[in-house]
């Protein structure tokens, strides 16, 4: 039941619109069906499905509106739903801000669906949770890991004619793997709408080589250091910069964005101009919804190009206040990279330190985007073009935007999970990175 | 409903950063059906017993099932402007499974006797199909059987009773005074839980507890558009385990701290502290930028609950250290050998740390955890050295002790329970010593108040912190406001500095409604208590730069 085809969830939401007696609603129709195994100490620890479905309504009468939602889909319950959004609108207070619904927008084709996600079953979990296990255990070495696939479906219409309908499959795998004398650890991770392309013994083994070569790492002294940053390592640190590209914000005063003496840093050089990132919901390897929650369309748009800032988000009110048009949140991020492999950039490299990812990224000033956070499961010592040996891990204070500014080489793009799983923060190509300057500012003890 | 689609339906942007956790699964209602009671008990303990029934006669050794009505309100404003008025309801069932030694878990949000059996028979079915790879069969400590029992938060005002209009009044009123001081922009919130959860086990409990939960928040923003800079004052409350009386204010709760700010203990006036957080967010800006070194760190309660609660709260997690949170949250430096020699020097003689699940008026509190054991409260560094962990049922065998330690929960009836962590509090000091006390014996120093940044290594090692206001001490006074600070430790290091702990007159309660771990990620409500504690040469960076 959690997934309705396009023209089922198309049907419910004409008969929802059909009960509207307020000046017009807008109703949301979302189902997906959950699943996830997570394992450690070598052993299966829990693993579970669930399933829902919901249909959320909004109703108006001029700035006034009220929400409602309901899980059950025959024609007394639907128009329940609608009279409950009417009452509550009718007692809510004005907002000055809401916006009516949008007209009939035209969508780009969806590509992320994938047949192969949506049959993953209970069976698959466990041997793809075995097929990590077994090589680890065969090496000393103990895993800990976790896979979680969703199928689902959004849809919205609302009283202006506005009809969008996607369904999206998605798959997010990661595995810690730890040597047993407690002295190595390595970790990768893969996020795929397509689970046909996902290996988790392949996947594994990189997490099993990088814990062995990370055993009995050296301390060096916290600094200013060339890095080379995985995908996932910048990948964290370039998309919390893109998520704070908020126009309002930015017009208010309190975004890096903002500008001394007022005005935002719309069209100017923020960063190296070799940076160039964009979103474009029908690219192949990370496909996004073509349509944001209240039906606004998602096309190709430039995010930063040649280190300049080409677009900001503007929600509808804000666009509405700024006589531009609204800017939808990106669904996807794509940075572009070069063509140098990790092994050239190594090689290219007197010294400097290869960084697996970061943990525990946090905000410090959101004045200047300054983040700290630490290094994790594999951080190796580079130098005269080879990797010399682990390093232990250290904590580092930085701003991705000063990141962008210290670009040395941009290499292949790799496909990552920008946060929050299946249906969460969406997906990003983001490109190896070589930085110069990256600050290290003290030193971990952590495994 | 997901975070993601929260903020949506709640049309923030701006205001999201404060926002707690959601349950995946809430839907939103109006607020009348807050109010209205749950499903009897009696029907309940029926569906309870056809999934205990239902999995003992697929061949499950273990069943417990949790029937869970989750309700949530949430009023948003800005400045002038109501930004929304949300509640939201979850209802469902979980039903957990022991079938071949091997934990199955599925929910379902038809709870009716065919829409248990089903979530029954899919627990069983993941449970016997993950018993083929297990390798460490489930072993559970005894429980007692508790019979038919009830539990409720102590609560004096239900806040799901008080008019929307009050609440509204209340935060707009806030906003204003913040807006008459200058600021430049106010986002509060007011956010109110009500967990109503029965639990039923093949052991013969059947557990009827009723849970309140409120948080008081908001977010005062001064901007100078000369210099192109901001500041953030977020609001002095902490979320508690009690009801709308926490919003009263009461003249005996209120203290008059060091550096002329107002702290609160066991209520909270919103309106007055927005009024100082504009007064304050002005002095911010203006603040001397602090000089990198060495300080002593005279730490206020309101600051001090997320440096227990990352550096000892979570190490100290049994899961952690065994290695079950390897992939996400991490492991733990507290290892076992380290507890079984018995003179690990977790921190200084003076340090003490408590686990509780009962402690009235604190995040954590209940009756019984999420598997049913009745909740206590425990050792875990005494004088200094670390004397146990924290577990549940399924761990405590790995300890040699027979009894769960009371602290396994689960953010929603969707969700799988597992250890989480207890309120973790630092007790106050033998001797008589007031903050002012403390402040004066300091010759170069930092007073800290308010959480703010935070960062922590997988193992609890190295950790930072910022805050939100920070005062120079300079032999022994007061001596302006800091910015741009942020200190650096190793936790066995930062413990073993501190030198003094005021008494338990000045100890309180602060926490969070969003302590993440697990996969798929949960959240829970936790309180640390501590008093006005002072760290000797702990490291301070400065955290200025140019973009």
């Amino acid at each position: 039941m959690a997934i309705l085809s396009k023209e089922e969830a198309k049907q419910i939401l004409e008969k929802v619109i059909s009960f509207s007696k307020a000046d017009g609603c807008e109703v949301n129709l979302n189902g997906a069906d959950n699943g996830n195994i997570r394992y450690a100490r070598n052993s299966v620890s829990t693993a579970g499905e669930d399933s829902n479905i919901s249909l959320a309504v909004q109703s108006y009468y001029g700035k006034k509106s009220g929400s409602a939602t309901i899980n059950e889909f025959d024609d007394a319950s639907l128009a329940k739903v609608v009279k409950r959004s009417e009452e509550l609108a009718q007692l809510a207070p004005e907002n000055p801000e809401f916006m009516e619904p949008l007209p009939q927008q035209t969508y780009l084709e969806s590509k992320t669906y994938s047949e192969a996600t949506a049959k993953i079953n209970p069976e698959y979990r466990a041997q793809a949770a075995a097929n990590s296990i077994n090589p680890a255990a065969a090496k000393d070495i103990t895993a800990a890991g976790f896979l979680e696939d969703s199928r689902g479906f959004s849809s919205v219409m609302n009283s202006k004619g506005l009809f969008a309908y996607n369904q999206a499959t998605s798959v997010d795998f990661t595995v810690t793997m730890r040597t047993n004398d407690g002295t190595g650890s390595g970790w990768v991770a893969r996020n795929f709408n397509d689970v046909s392309k996902l290996d988790t013994a392949e996947a594994s083994k990189i997490a099993i080589d990088k814990a062995l070569m990370s055993r009995n790492a050296k301390a060096i002294e916290p600094g200013k250091y060339t890095v080379i940053l995985e995908p996932n390592a910048g990948g964290d640190l370039v998309n919390l910069m893109l998520s704070a590209m908020n126009a309002r914000q930015a017009d208010e005063g309190r975004s890096f964005l903002s500008k001394k003496g007022g005005g935002t840093k719309l069209g100017e050089k923020i960063v190296d101009e070799r940076v160039s990132i964009y979103t474009d919901p029908q690219h192949a390897d990370v496909p996004a919804s073509p349509w944001m929650g209240n039906g606004l369309a998602r096309k190709k748009m430039d995010l930063i190009r040649n280190g300049t800032v080409s677009n900001l988000i503007y929600d509808r009110y804000w666009a509405s206040q700024k006589n531009v048009a609204a800017v939808p949140f990106p669904g996807n991020r794509i940075m572009e990279g070069g063509n140098a492999s990790l092994e050239d950039m190594i090689k290219d490299t007197k010294k400097g330190i290869l960084v697996t990812r970061f943990w525990y990224i946090r905000a410090v000033d959101p004045q200047t985007l300054l983040y700290t956070g630490l290094t994790r499961d594999g951080t190796f010592y580079i130098e005269n073009g080879k990797l010399k040996h682990p390093i232990k891990n250290f904590r580092f204070n930085e701003s991705p935007v000063i990141m962008l500014n210290n670009l040395e080489t941009l290499g292949k793009q790799v496909r990552i999970a920008s946060g929050g799983g299946p249906g969460g923060g969406g997906s990003a190509l983001i490109p190896y990175m070589k930085i110069r300057d990256f600050t290290f500012t003290s030193l971990s003890d952590a495994v | 409903m997901k975070r993601r689609e929260f903020i949506q339906l709640a049309g923030l942007s701006a205001g999201a950063m404060m926002l707690p956790p959601m349950s995946s699964m809430a839907s939103v209602v109006d607020p009348a059906r807050l109010l209205e009671p749950s499903m009897d008990v009696k029907q309940k303990k029926q569906l309870a017993d056809i999934a205990l029934n239902t999995a003992k006669s697929m061949g499950a050794t273990y069943t417990d099932v949790r029937i869970g009505r989750y309700l949530n309100q949430f009023v948003t404003t800005r400045e002038k402007k109501v930004q929304n008025i949300l509640n939201t309801e979850s209802f469902g069932a979980g039903v957990r499974v022991i079938v071949n030694g091997t934990w199955g878990f599925s929910a379902s949000n038809t709870v009716t006797p065919d829409g248990i059996k089903k979530a029954t028979e899919r627990a069983v079915a993941i449970a016997k199909a993950n018993s083929k790879f297990q390798k460490e069969p489930v072993k559970l400590a005894a429980n007692p059987s508790y019979g038919e029992v009830t539990w409720k938060t102590p609560i004096q005002k239900n806040g799901f009773e008080v008019s929307i209009k009050d609440k509204v009044d209340l935060l707009l009123n806030a906003n204003a005074k913040a807006m008459e001081k200058g600021a430049s922009f106010v986002n509060s919130i007011l956010f109110l839980v009500n967990e109503q959860k029965y639990f039923a086990s093949t052991e013969g409990s059947y557990i009827d507890q009723d849970v309140h939960r409120t948080w008081p928040n908001f977010t005062v923003t001064m901007i100078d558009r000369q210099t192109g800079t901001f500041k953030n004052r977020t609001a002095f409350s902490a979320p508690v385990g009690m009801g709308y009386e926490y919003l009263d204010g009461k003249a005996e709760d209120k203290i008059q701290g060091p550096g002329g700010i107002i702290l609160y203990n066991k209520s909270y006036d919103i309106v007055e502290d927005a009024t100082m957080a504009a007064e304050q967010a002005k002095q911010m800006i203006a603040a001397k930028s602090v000089e990198p070194g060495k300080y002593d760190l005279v730490l206020e309660p309101s600051h001090m609950w997320l440096t227990i609660h990352e550096s000892v709260g979570h190490p100290t997690e049994l899961d952690r250290v065994l290695g079950y949170e390897a992939n996400y949250a991490g492991t733990s430096f507290l290892t076992l050998d380290k507890w079984q020699s018995k003179n690990f020097d977790f921190g200084s003689k003076i340090v003490n740390f408590q686990a509780d699940k009962t402690q009235v008026g604190s995040l954590g509190a209940v009756g019984y955890d999420d598997e049913g054991v009745k909740c206590k409260s425990w050792e875990l560094i005494k004088d200094g050295t670390l004397v146990n962990y924290q577990a549940i049922r399924d761990q405590v065998s790995i300890l040699g002790q027979k009894e769960s330690h009371g602290c396994c929960y689960s953010q929603s009836w969707s969700d799988v329970q597992f250890q989480r962590m207890a309120n973790v509090s630092l007790q106050p000091g033998k001797e008589k010593v007031t903050p002012d006390q403390m402040i004066a014996g300091v010759e170069k120093g930092i007073y800290i108040v308010k959480d703010g940044s935070f960062s922590i290594d997988q193992q609890r090692y190295n950790f930072q912190f910022g805050g939100v206001l920070f005062f120079e001490i300079k032999n022994g006074k007061i001596a302006g406001m800091l910015k741009d600070v942020a200190y650096q430790a190793n936790t066995k290091e930062f413990w073993n500095s501190c030198v003094q702990i005021c008494d338990e007159r000045d100890y309180r309660l602060n926490g969070a409604f969003n302590d993440g771990k697990g996969q798929p990620s949960q959240s829970n409500a936790v309180s640390h208590g501590s008093a006005t504690t002072r760290f000797n040469g702990v490291n301070v960076i400065n955290t200025a730069r140019n973009i």
